[in-house]
Formats: structure tokens, sequence, C-alpha cells
């Protein structure tokens, strides 16, 4: 027998076996959404229970029916001019006296919303809406308040909510401590308390 | 004078693709490490609409998924066409939504139970019905902390298509 030196592996295919993989890979890989409008439910109330009476001026009343349509106020409204109605109408400070609202710019029209701490939007959708048009249509009535926060910490503090927002949330958990943390929670707290968010989703009616 | 002339002849030499396999294997290890793999098997469609006045979601660890949708063609012999609830990996009554979410809350470490969240995925051609009724269970379980899941995006999307 001859002596023989062992051959060498050939690796000329793994390249492809490499490929085969990546490919798989790539294939089966699905991005997780993690991304959402974070809403609160009401806590479930005793039937005995009165609710505290609310003013009619006071209820912006947004409908869907099942044909995916707006009815705001008892007038049909297109969808685009939904946050505009809804920012009138939360800004408005009708208010007298301490009822009043000291920082609002709306009209003041005294048949609308009397402050924003008082001004309720009710979203009410028949149970045929569609998904997509009851998300789009919720995305324009928190995008009022986000346009009111906004404006009022661009007034007092030159910056606005959502940067604001971002940056709290994005604050590095080892340096909670800091007192510029504390300072910006404040501040947030402080234009969320000027607009909160007062967005009720009422059961919906069977018949639309 | 030949010594000389053997440099010169010939044309390039090939490119070597010895290094190739370390170049996709750089990649595969990169895909193998991103890759989240979903926890649930999918039973239902779920294509999700988009928002713009979207939040970034809590840690995994304290979501609670609610699948809601169709479901997908294999399972309509089963189930039917109309809108379903998929809770984990199988597709439940709504009445069950109570049962789950309180046996989720309970596998939670106990600081994380009461910041838990339920993450509504909804496909955009469900009806709102399926949710309302959800909804309703989920206040009965105290589950008040809830997101409507979308992808970041011009909402106006949603409804250009009809």
């Amino acid at each position: 027998m001859a002596k023989r030196a062992a051959p060498e592996v050939n690796a000329g295919s793994m390249a492809d076996i490499a490929f085969l993989l990546l490919i798989f890979f790539l294939v089966t890989t699905t991005i997780e959404v993690d991304s959402g409008i974070v809403s609160k439910l009401p806590r479930k109330i005793d039937e005995d229970v009165i609710p505290p009476p609310i003013k009619e001026k006071n209820i912006f009343q947004v409908l869907v029916n099942k044909d995916n349509r707006l009815l705001v106020e008892e007038e049909p409204m297109e969808l685009k001019d939904l946050t505009a109605a809804a920012v009138a109408f939360i800004d408005n400070g009708g208010g007298e006296g301490r009822k009043g609202c000291t920082y609002c710019e709306g009209e003041k029209d005294p048949k609308s919303s009397d402050n924003p701490e008082q001004a309720i939007i009710s979203l009410v959708n028949d149970r045929q809406a569609t998904y997509d048009y009851y998300i789009t249509v919720t995305n324009e009535l928190v995008r009022a308040y986000t346009v009111l926060r906004n404006r009022a910490a661009t007034q007092r503090y030159g910056e606005t909510f959502e940067s604001m927002y971002t940056r709290y949330k994005e604050w590095p958990e080892s340096e909670q401590e800091e007192p510029e943390y504390g300072e910006l929670e404040k501040k947030i707290n402080v234009i969320k308390d000027l607009y909160p968010r007062k967005l009720s989703e009422a059961e919906p009616q069977v018949a639309g | 004078m030949s010594k000389f002339n053997k440099k010169k002849s010939g044309e390039l030499p090939p490119v070597s693709t010895a290094s190739l396999p370390d170049i996709v294997f750089m990649l595969l290890f990169f895909f193998m490490v991103a890759t989240v793999m979903r926890d649930d098997e999918m039973l239902v469609e779920n294509s999700l609409p988009a928002a713009n006045q979207v939040e970034k979601l809590e840690d995994k660890k304290k979501l609670v998924n609610i699948y809601i949708g169709k479901p997908s063609s294999s399972y309509q012999a089963t189930f039917g066409t109309s809108d379903v609830v998929q809770l984990g990996d199988k597709i439940s009554q709504i009445k069950d939504v109570y049962n789950y979410v309180n046996t989720q809350r309970n596998a939670m470490p106990e600081n994380l139970q009461k910041e838990m969240m339920v993450s509504l995925k909804v496909d955009k051609n469900a009806k709102v019905g399926v949710l309302t009724d959800v909804k309703e269970e989920l206040k009965e379980a105290e589950a008040l902390k809830i997101t409507y899941t979308s992808t970041q995006g011009d909402p106006m999307n949603n409804i250009k298509r009809r």
C-alpha cells in the first residue's frame, strides 16, 4: 500500500448550503408589529349606579354606520374633516367663569363644550362597520388630542408634546433617577391635564 | 529573458471566491439572530391596518395577544367564513376570552401583572362587532389596558382602496 495523504474535502459547495439556509430564513422571517394605538377601557359599572349627568353640549357624537359613513353631531361628514371638527369642539372653551378655559383658543361658542376637561367624544359604531375604518376614525380623533397637546406644549415649553413623549419613553432605565427625567414627566402630566383624552367607545347599537 | 516574460503572460487572474461562504455565513447568522419566531401559529387572516398615532408597545412579557379575523382558507371548512377569535394557538369562543386573559395574567411574574396589556390584533377587513364583544369580556376580566396593534403609516391608505 502506498502512503497517501488524506484527500481534502471539497468546500466548494459550502456556499450553496449556506445560501440555502439563508434563503430559508429570509422566507420564514416575519417581522412582528410592535406599535399600536393605546387605549383604556372604562371600568365595568354596577347596574344600579346612576351615571352623573353630562350636558348634551359637552358630548361630541360620532357615529359610524354599517356602510362606513360618518355622522358627526347629526351631520354627515367626510373623514378628512373629522380631526378639525374634533379640535374645534375640544378647544371651544365656551364655559363661563370657573368653568371656562383660559388656555383655549376656540370660538367660545356657548352651544359647544365648556372646557377640555368636560368635553367628551363619544364614538359609536355599528357592528357591521369594518375594522380598518374604525381604526382610522379612532386615529383621527386621537390625532385631535395630539394636535392640541402639541400646541400647548410648544407654547409652554418650546417643544412638541410628541417629541417630549418620545424622549420620555426612550429614557434609559439606568438614568431615571436624574432630575431631568422627573421634570419631563411633570411637564408631560401638565399637558395631559390640560387636554385629557376623553374618548368614549360606547356599546354599539345593533340597528344602523 | 524568458525568466521575466513569465510574469507578463496571461490575463487577469480570476477573482477568488473562497471567501464567499464566509460572507454568506455572516448574513445567515445575522438573520438567524435577528429573526423573532412567532409565538402563535396564525389560524386567522391577520393583516393589520395602518395608523399614525401609534405608540411603541410594552415589553413582550407584558403583552397578551388576541387575534380577530376570518379563519384562513384551510380552516374555513371547520370554522366558517365569519370573523372568529384566536386565543393562543386555537380558535376559540368569545366567552373564553375571560379565562384566557386571567390564565395569561396569572402566568406572569407578580410585578408585571398590573402592567399587563392586551394587544388586539384585528384584521383590516374584520367587522367591529366581534371586537366589541371581546372588549366587553376584557372589561369583565379587568384587563383595561388595551392597544389596537397597527403598523406605522398613513391611515388614509386603509380607506382608499375601496
